[in-house]
């Protein structure tokens, strides 16, 4: 079964335990700078939004990409950029329509989310389950059930 | 590892920023932020040293575990001489700014001298230099914030800053980061203010790293899980906050209302977690919008709330109808039955500035308490407030006075100066609720009787946050003892102090010691952080940061006699609730105390005790 990041920022207290695991995965240090998932607070309004590549299906970055540098990983579903490949020309930065694919000027090459081959440590490190790793056909199934139980409520009172 | 191994000198008479290597003995012994900035405190600064002169230094420090994925990880500390006190400050925050300093590569950033012009330390990683903040001055913690990142077009740059508060000498202004959260008490922001340095901005990319990677996470995983099972920290702080307490302190008889006179609030409720969580009539939203963290906190106690916008504060003032940081139960008490204000509204309202401006919730409010008393007996009148009616339960006094001791003008000037100033410029020493010139938190000592010992001993003046065996008298953490009863306080007391100095020199929040204890720091500490660290080596940390503390104090010209309570508190017994008819029996305890620290009966630190912890 292939399995996609849902992200429920109802549930996100702000916490960026989702950047330090990211960053520890990819660089061995801890460095939310270097997370391939970012929190945004938007703090006038209360509100904390987590936000990564959603491995789109024909992914821009990808197809962008002039020298194959970006691959389909065919077991997540995720787009893996190989460093060996990349140039750094950041055409995929600008071809991507959400962001999620960013320089790093230390190293040269483009950095994304790689699903961590199908255990994203994102997941693993949130304590308030804002990030799951689920059903890719079924990431809308919590909210489903939440409403289903609204209308259910409407119901028994109706 | 863990720590960065790297200081940064800022030198603000000369205009120069210098590194040089962190003192890894020094590490050792004193471990990091609260004890070891404290250290080279002690070392560099006379004791007897103005806390407003140039030769007072500042020192921004992290611990080795901020910037890492152990649970509440991103604290700093700052540490200098108070001005509200004259004591050794202490005061820790959370909020992102810790980590950015880390990540920045600096584990203390040291402030010495006095800038000739407001000025602000920006820095880019290894890149760090003094800007010109003339265009800032004059203006709020919020708006310098934003200007900040506005002019290095960058919103990731990190800030802490002062308010108007600090710049005029408030005497309790505080240092804010992330717009709300503060290192808030003994006016370590109005020393800020008096070195001409409005805000230090950071942007660091470097990333922080531990000794043994494989043990580090496994322990901090563990912690993880201890703080979650806890039904403190896994249930109660993130869905009531502090404020889980108001009601429970209320019925414990020892929640102060009205500059002690009473120890049980009838507005409690009104103010109270619940009271935040209830809808309210004009637009069925409650108070609180959602609980946060600060950074690397998988308990999340932090509030978010927005004031009622037909409320009469913020109804003309769309910059107020916005979700910020909202009360505490300090805040709470101190705002409100401090000064017998049960309008949920205006003490948010009142919280709101406290943080825009930069000032301590606490003292704030102990101070407003202590006036509206004095005004009630007609020591203080409508000249000298400037026809404030200052009575007790006036909302609108109260977010006035706010607003204007924001500004630093009119009588809020005045309460800017804190209680003990105050009390004595109108002739009623007695009427200031304080110790060492700092006004009490929220904790009644006739009703939690080692309380009292707490406020009498703590190195900053009076504070919960040094030793606070409220966990023990009242939530029985980590076993229940009685908080009517003084026998066994002192032990107590001592060892909550010892502890909590190694939470506040570790890098993490103490309110994680409400579920750990150091059999739950210490494999942390030890596998992130070169050297061994057992919990023995921790206790013994703890014991040498709280003499160090002691003799610096001691040197600063306190002594024995500066280790009491207004006498309101050991004399006249508490009216209402389980503690009716009792006194805080500090004299009973201190003795024992002392004995128990191997201090002299005067309070000074024996010769074996410091050759004992290497002092």
């Amino acid at each position: 079964m292939q399995k996609s990041l849902n992200i429920d920022p109802e549930k996100c207290t702000g916490c960026l335990q989702c950047e330090l695991a990211c960053s520890y995965d990819n660089e061995s240090v801890f460095n939310p700078a270097k997370s391939r998932i970012k929190v945004f607070s938007f703090h006038e309004k209360g509100r904390f939004v987590p936000y990564t590549c959603t491995q789109c299906d024909e992914a821009w970055c990808m197809h962008a990409c002039p020298v194959d540098a970006i691959t389909l990983d065919k077991a997540t579903g995720a787009k893996i950029v190989h460093d060996n490949l990349c140039v750094g020309c950041k055409v995929c930065t600008i071809a991507c329509p959400f962001g999620t694919v960013n320089y790093n000027a230390d190293t040269g090459k483009v950095v994304k989310c790689d699903l961590c081959e199908g255990e994203p440590e994102c997941a693993k490190a949130c304590p308030t389950d804002a990030i799951t790793y689920v059903d890719a056909n079924w990431t809308g199934l919590d909210k489903m059930r939440a409403w289903a139980e609204k209308t259910d409520a409407g119901q028994a009172t109706a | 590892m863990a720590w960065a191994k790297n200081i940064l000198r800022v030198n603000l008479t000369e205009g120069t920023c210098k590194n040089e290597p962190l003192n890894m003995e020094w590490a050792d012994k004193y471990l990091g932020q609260r004890g070891l900035a404290t250290k080279y405190f002690v070392e560099e600064v006379d004791p007897k040293v103005d806390p407003l002169s140039p030769d007072n230094k500042l020192i921004m420090a992290t611990g080795p575990l901020t910037g890492t994925c152990a649970s509440t990880a991103g604290r700093y500390s700052v540490i200098t001489k108070g001005a509200l006190t004259g004591a050794i400050a202490c005061s820790n925050s959370g909020g992102f700014f810790g980590n950015e300093m880390k990540n920045a590569g600096y584990d203390m950033i040291i402030f010495e001298g006095k800038a000739k012009s407001p000025v602000y330390l920006f820095i880019d990683n290894d890149d760090a230099k003094l800007v010109d903040a003339g265009d800032m001055w004059g203006t709020s913690v919020w708006d310098t914030e934003d200007a900040i990142k506005q002019k290095h077009q960058d919103p990731q740059i990190r800030v802490a800053s002062i308010g108007v508060s600090g710049e005029k000498g408030v005497k309790y202004a505080c240092v804010v980061n992330d717009y709300h959260r503060a290192a808030g008490r003994s006016g370590v922001g109005t020393v800020m203010g008096a070195k001409n340095l409005k805000a230090v901005a950071i942007r660091g990319t470097k990333g922080v790293g531990v000794k043994d990677a494989g043990r580090f996470f496994e322990a901090a995983a563990a912690g993880k899980a201890v703080l979650a099972g806890n039904a403190v920290t896994g249930e109660g702080l993130p869905a009531f906050g502090t404020q889980v307490l108001m009601n429970v302190i209320n019925e414990t008889g020892a929640l102060p209302t009205r500059n002690h006179r009473d120890v049980q609030f009838d507005g409690a409720h009104s103010i109270s977690a619940e009271a935040m969580a209830e809808p309210r009539e004009s637009d069925g939203k409650p108070n609180l919008v959602r609980n946060s963290a600060c950074f690397g906190c998988t308990i999340a106690c932090g509030r978010i709330s927005t004031i009622d916008r037909t409320h009469y504060t913020v109804a003309e003032r769309p910059q107020y109808q916005i979700a910020s940081g909202g009360l505490e139960y300090e805040a709470a008490w101190a705002l409100g039955a401090a000064t017998g204000v049960d309008d949920l509204d205006a003490l948010t309202f009142a919280n709101f500035i406290c943080n825009e401006q930069g000032y301590d919730p606490i003292s704030f409010g102990a101070t407003v308490g202590a006036a509206m008393e004095m005004y009630e007996d007609g020591y203080i009148t409508d000249k000298d407030t400037g026809g404030i009616e200052l009575k007790f339960g006036s909302a609108k006094a109260l977010t006035d006075i706010a607003e204007l001791t924001g500004r630093g003008e009119g009588f809020g000037a005045e309460i800017g100066l804190g209680s003990k100033l105050l009390c004595e410029k109108y002739g009623h020493p007695e009427l200031s609720m304080s110790v060492k010139g700092q006004e009490f938190p929220a904790y009644d000592s006739r009703g939690i009787q080692g309380m009292g010992l707490t406020y009498a001993t703590s190195n900053r003046g009076a504070c919960h946050l040094r030793s606070y065996t409220v966990a023990s008298e009242v939530l029985g953490i980590p076993e229940k003892t009685d908080p009517l009863v003084s026998d066994g306080k002192a032990g107590l007391v001592k060892a909550f102090q010892d502890a909590t100095a190694v939470f506040d020199s570790a890098g993490i929040c103490v309110f994680t010691s409400f579920a750990w204890s150091l059999e739950d720091v210490a494999p942390q500490i030890d596998a992130a952080c070169d050297g061994e660290w057992s919990v023995e080596k921790l206790l013994e940390v703890g014991e040498r940061v709280w003499n160090l503390e002691r003799n610096f104090n001691n040197a600063a010209g306190f002594t024995a006699a500066d280790d009491k309570l207004p006498e309101r508190l050991v004399k006249d017994a508490a009216k209402t609730g389980p503690a009716k008819g009792l006194t805080n029996q500090l004299d009973k305890m201190l003795p024992e105390y002392y004995q128990l620290r191997g201090w002299t009966p005067d309070g000074v630190p024996t010769n074996e005790t410091l050759s004992r912890l290497g002092l």
